[in-house]
């Protein structure tokens, strides 16, 4: 262990962790300078919403990754598996219950999506449970075997995907009530992504809560700074661990329904295809950060649909240049996670 | 109450503890001095099991931890105060304490007990410990150390970087502990802080124990000191 | 002597494994006369073609413990840089330079902005930054379709002696016509040998082994005085260059360049799968690898194909034995070498004397 130099450093860095509300201002900011290059207010606003539902979902599928890794210094390249696990499983529900999605009433629309998503939520926990059991566990501390391995167990779930549904894409219909857009005067927002926004709200202060206000939550962030202490104060790290894995795992999952029902298409590689933002974005939060992970999804999404309207062909290739300036900023990302 | 016999312990491929034997009487509290990178801290992370003995092995209150892992030790009833204190910085001093109280809220009573030597932690109460100073930072590692009753305390320089008259109060805070029959094994460069604290004196260089002795013998015979510290008295005062 | 100098002194050290490399040299060498026919032809290509690009790639991983997700990038820039350059200038040898010192400078430019950027931080790092680089470079080549030609890609012309037309001599040599196409084969061939041999030369230099040292322990090398990150963007360069090479030797050979074929993430995984089966950190698992692996593609398929129909009454089972599942099995076999055998093939043959 390196002691003094870094709790020299930790004592110049740190009191500002709290305070640290630049960050938070880049969203108003970038929507902002957004406005007058988009030059219409209505198109802005639908824009703006489009970002957000996206940056959404992005959360929810990269939140479980940030956190494995900053609490164990696990990256998951496999992440993504569970993603495109998660949305197929939900047609497992979604398709024999196409009465309830397309009745004309918003409960059996919510009830019929409620249980694909309780049954996507459980299969991918489970599935997280036993990827770490047999995964991650030997290649523990190896970061080189780690990558390799990761990568190779998501090779072998989407060839599984194809095995169990097939090797060709299905169509996901969403349900009747989220098809088309509400009209507000000129401004028209599409229905399912007020749903997305809504439901990665919950989700995000769902994170918050349990994070700041229980003795799990409090273990986790203590565990992210520094797991030796957890351990050293009597607490099993291990099974903190095993709880974030399978909690992460879970909202991979619960990320791949709703993006498999915002693109009305599922293929076995739209959780690989996703892996890319979802980096970017971890890694423009800061490896590690809950907080950072959510600014940065928005700020991903929001310049990913901006930038997709103001010069579509470049619109991927703006999350590099975000990334590239974002780090220019702060090498660490937006919210350094301090550590050991 | 704890014994090492022979133990060695190797962190990659150096062999740093080279056969240390050492035995922590009931109640007593024991200084271990040595100069810098003699193993004093890894002594103490072999302990915690935050290293894993090679060879030899550890008994604690009638029961071989050489092989148990940290949580189980801790919960053992052993507390630990690493050198870089190893406080949560994004959590208040509150969080803090109410993780190092296991279960549940500290009990109030021992906490104003404790903010009689450490007043600072009454007052950034609900401030995240990142912002405190060294000092405070420093008070906050042994109060979570202490906010429970721990059978035996592991304390590396706690002095570091800390006022005089904190030290003084963290003089009594040791005291207090060794009237309610707390085992200490106090790590310290500070010999001057030491001398009236300890019971009894390790010394240890390269790996080993090269003295062991009553605190009085050592404090009194100057021949001693010169012979064991040496010029690590004199860099370290 | 002779043989200690063109093999840098690093000997297959395994009898099977030097028997093994031997039948794949002798039958890549005569290839165009032993297996007359297109699709053999281009198995032999690919296989020499993919020799160099995973070996370059063994270069990081497995000699310099880097994994990069890029790979493919630089092997696209090659193939399209000799490709398009090809495609709007003609068919001339002066285009294929071009072409190729456009690639190699923007290869060499890109290896070196990435590798200062990103090398100095941890291994996981990079591997996410390249991945989320080559991602976009990939996209960016479909999109920009007026000059790629977007995902449909371009076919092009070659220079004149490397047209099927071309004939060097009328006269069959047993059997096989001396036309264009063979006399691409042996560029391609050559090329790869002399590559190979290099990059042989280079991880046995006293560079590849400050390299492996990096490898092992890359605080302790760097308090040995090495720079690290000099040597790993230099290792990052040098391996993007080859790969750089390899792309343009697979234009030349295709006549036609495209996302699936050069830039595309499943090539990477494939790179990524030979690598690790074949064996980390020796090159001759790179070319062991990906003789077996083109094979097996090319043609263990169709025995997949017979399980699959055998197989055809069991829904599940016959999935699994689907010929477009053969992925499934090299996965399972990667993730299992991981574990059990992170010396690959090579290792295991080694091991075994
Ligand atoms: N993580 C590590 N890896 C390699 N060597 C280590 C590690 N930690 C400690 N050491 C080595 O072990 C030896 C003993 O270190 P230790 O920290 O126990 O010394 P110490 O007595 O606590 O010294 P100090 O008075 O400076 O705190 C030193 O030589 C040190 O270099
Ligand atoms: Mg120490």
């Amino acid at each position: 262990m390196t002691t003094t130099a870094t709790s020299a450093l930790a004592d110049s860095e740190l009191p500002r962790l709290r305070l640290d509300v630049a960050p938070l201002l880049l969203l108003p900011i970038l929507a902002l300078l957004a406005l007058p290059l988009v030059g219409s207010f209505p198109t802005w606003v639908t824009l703006t919403i489009a970002g957000l539902a996206m940056g959404m979902m992005i959360f929810i599928m990269a939140s479980g990754l940030t956190l494995v890794f900053g609490l164990m210094d696990v990256l998951n390249f496999g992440h993504g598996a569970f993603v495109s696990v998660g949305a197929f499983t939900a047609t497992l529900v979604l398709l024999p219950m196409q009465g309830w999605m397309q009745a004309d009433s918003v409960l059996l629309n919510l009830s019929a999506l409620g249980l694909a998503i309780a049954l996507a939520v459980l299969v991918t926990g489970a599935l997280g449970w036993a990827f770490e059991r047999v995964i991650i566990i030997p290649v523990y501390g190896q970061h080189l075997k780690q990558i390799l391995i990761t990568m190779g167990g998501m090779i072998v779930a989407e060839q599984m995907i194809h095995v169990i549904w097939g090797p060709d894409q299905i169509p996901l219909p969403l349900p009747a009530s989220f098809r088309g857009v509400l009209l507000f005067g000129d401004v028209a927002v599409e229905k399912y992504r007020l749903l997305a926004v809504a439901v990665g709200l919950i989700v995000f202060a769902a994170m918050f809560l349990v994070l700041n206000r229980t003795k799990v939550g409090l273990l986790i962030r203590a565990g992210v700074e520094n797991s030796e202490m957890v351990e050293a104060l009597g607490y099993r790290i291990r099974r903190l661990f095993v709880g974030v894995f399978v909690a992460g795992s879970a909202l991979a999952g619960l990320g791949g329904v709703l993006w498999g029902l915002y693109r009305e298409m599922l293929t076995a590689a739209m959780g690989s295809d996703l892996m890319v933002p979802v980096f970017i974005v971890i890694i423009i939060g800061g490896l590690g950060s809950v907080g950072g992970c959510f600014i940065g999804a928005m700020l991903v999404a929001l310049v990913a649909n901006y930038a997709g309207f103001l010069a579509p062909k470049i619109a991927l290739v703006s999350n590099i240049l975000l990334m590239v300036s974002i780090l220019l900023w702060r090498p660490q990302g937006l919210f350094p996670v301090a550590k050991r | 109450m704890l014994s090492l016999t022979g133990v060695h312990t190797h962190i990659g491929q150096y062999h740093i503890l080279q056969g240390v034997d050492l035995v922590l009487p009931h109640g007593e509290l024991t200084v271990l001095l040595g100069r810098n990178g003699a193993g004093k801290t890894t002594t103490l992370r072999t302990i915690m099991g935050l290293w894993h003995a090679s060879r030899g092995a550890l008994v604690f209150d009638g029961s071989d931890i050489t092989q148990t892992a940290t949580a189980d030790i801790a919960c053992a009833g052993i507390a630990y105060v690493p050198e870089n204190m190893g406080i949560f910085s994004d959590l208040t001093v509150h969080e803090n304490l109410v993780l190092a109280a296991r279960d549940g809220e500290p009990d109030k009573a021992r906490l104003e007990w404790i903010f009689g030597f450490f007043p600072a932690l009454k007052k950034f109460w609900n401030q995240a410990a990142g912002t405190l100073s060294g000092g405070q930072k420093q008070m906050l590692a042994i109060a979570r150390a202490i906010v429970e009753p721990r059978k035996l305390l592991l304390v590396d320089e706690p002095t570091k970087g800390l006022a005089p008259a904190i030290i003084q109060s963290l003089i009594t805070a040791f005291r207090e502990l060794k009237a309610m029959e707390t085992t200490i094994l106090l790590v310290e460069q500070n010999f001057n802080f030491v001398r009236s604290l300890g019971d009894s004196v390790a010394v240890m260089d390269d790996g080993r124990i090269v003295h062991v002795g009553p605190m009085a013998e050592l404090s009194e015979n100057l021949d001693l000191q010169q012979k064991l510290l040496g010029l690590s008295l004199d860099t370290h005062q | 002597m002779m043989l200690s100098r063109m093999f840098s002194g690093d000997f297959p050290r395994s009898r099977f494994l030097a028997l093994m490399l031997l039948v794949a040299f002798a039958g890549l060498t005569l290839a165009p006369f032993l297996f007359p026919g297109a699709r053999a032809l281009n198995v032999a290509a690919t296989i020499c073609v993919f020799i160099v690009l995973v070996a370059s790639y063994d270069l990081l991983l497995g000699y310099t413990g880097i994994v990069s997700f890029a790979h493919t990038m630089f092997y696209g820039i090659g193939a399209y840089g000799v490709g398009l350059s090809l495609y709007s200038v003609g068919p001339t040898w002066g285009a294929v330079f071009m072409g190729l010192t456009i690639a190699l400078i923007l290869s060499l430019v890109l290896a070196l902005v990435i590798g200062l950027f990103s090398l100095r931080v941890k291994a996981i790092f990079y591997a996410m930054i390249t991945l989320a680089v080559a991602s976009a470079f990939a996209v960016l080549a479909s999109q920009l379709s007026d000059f790629t030609g977007g995902e449909d890609g371009r076919t092009f012309g070659v220079p004149e002696v490397l047209r099927p037309g071309f004939r060097l001599i009328d006269a069959e040599v047993f059997g096989t016509a001396i036309n264009g196409k063979l006399i691409t084969y042996y560029l391609v061939f050559f090329s790869a040998l002399a590559l190979f041999l290099l990059l042989l030369r280079v991880v046995n230099s006293p560079f590849g082994r400050v390299l492996q040292a990096i490898r092992e322990n890359d605080f302790r090398a760097e308090a040995l005085g090495y720079r690290t990150v000099v040597y790993r963007t230099l290792a990052n360069c040098l391996s993007a260059v080859t790969a750089t090479l390899a792309g343009a030797l697979m234009a030349l050979w295709l006549r036609y360049t495209g996302p699936q074929t050069t830039l595309s993430l499943t090539i990477m995984m494939d790179i990524l799968l030979i690598v690790v089966i074949g064996g980390m950190g020796t090159l001759y698992g790179a070319a062991i690898g990906s003789a077996l692996f083109i094979l097996a593609q090319n043609y263990l398929q169709a025995l997949m194909r017979q399980a699959s129909e055998g197989l055809a009454a069991v829904p599940v089972l016959a999935n699994l034995f689907h010929p477009d599942r053969w992925l499934l099995w090299l996965g399972v076999l990667f993730v299992l070498s991981v574990y059990y055998f992170p010396s690959g093939i090579v290792g295991k043959l080694r091991g075994r004397k």
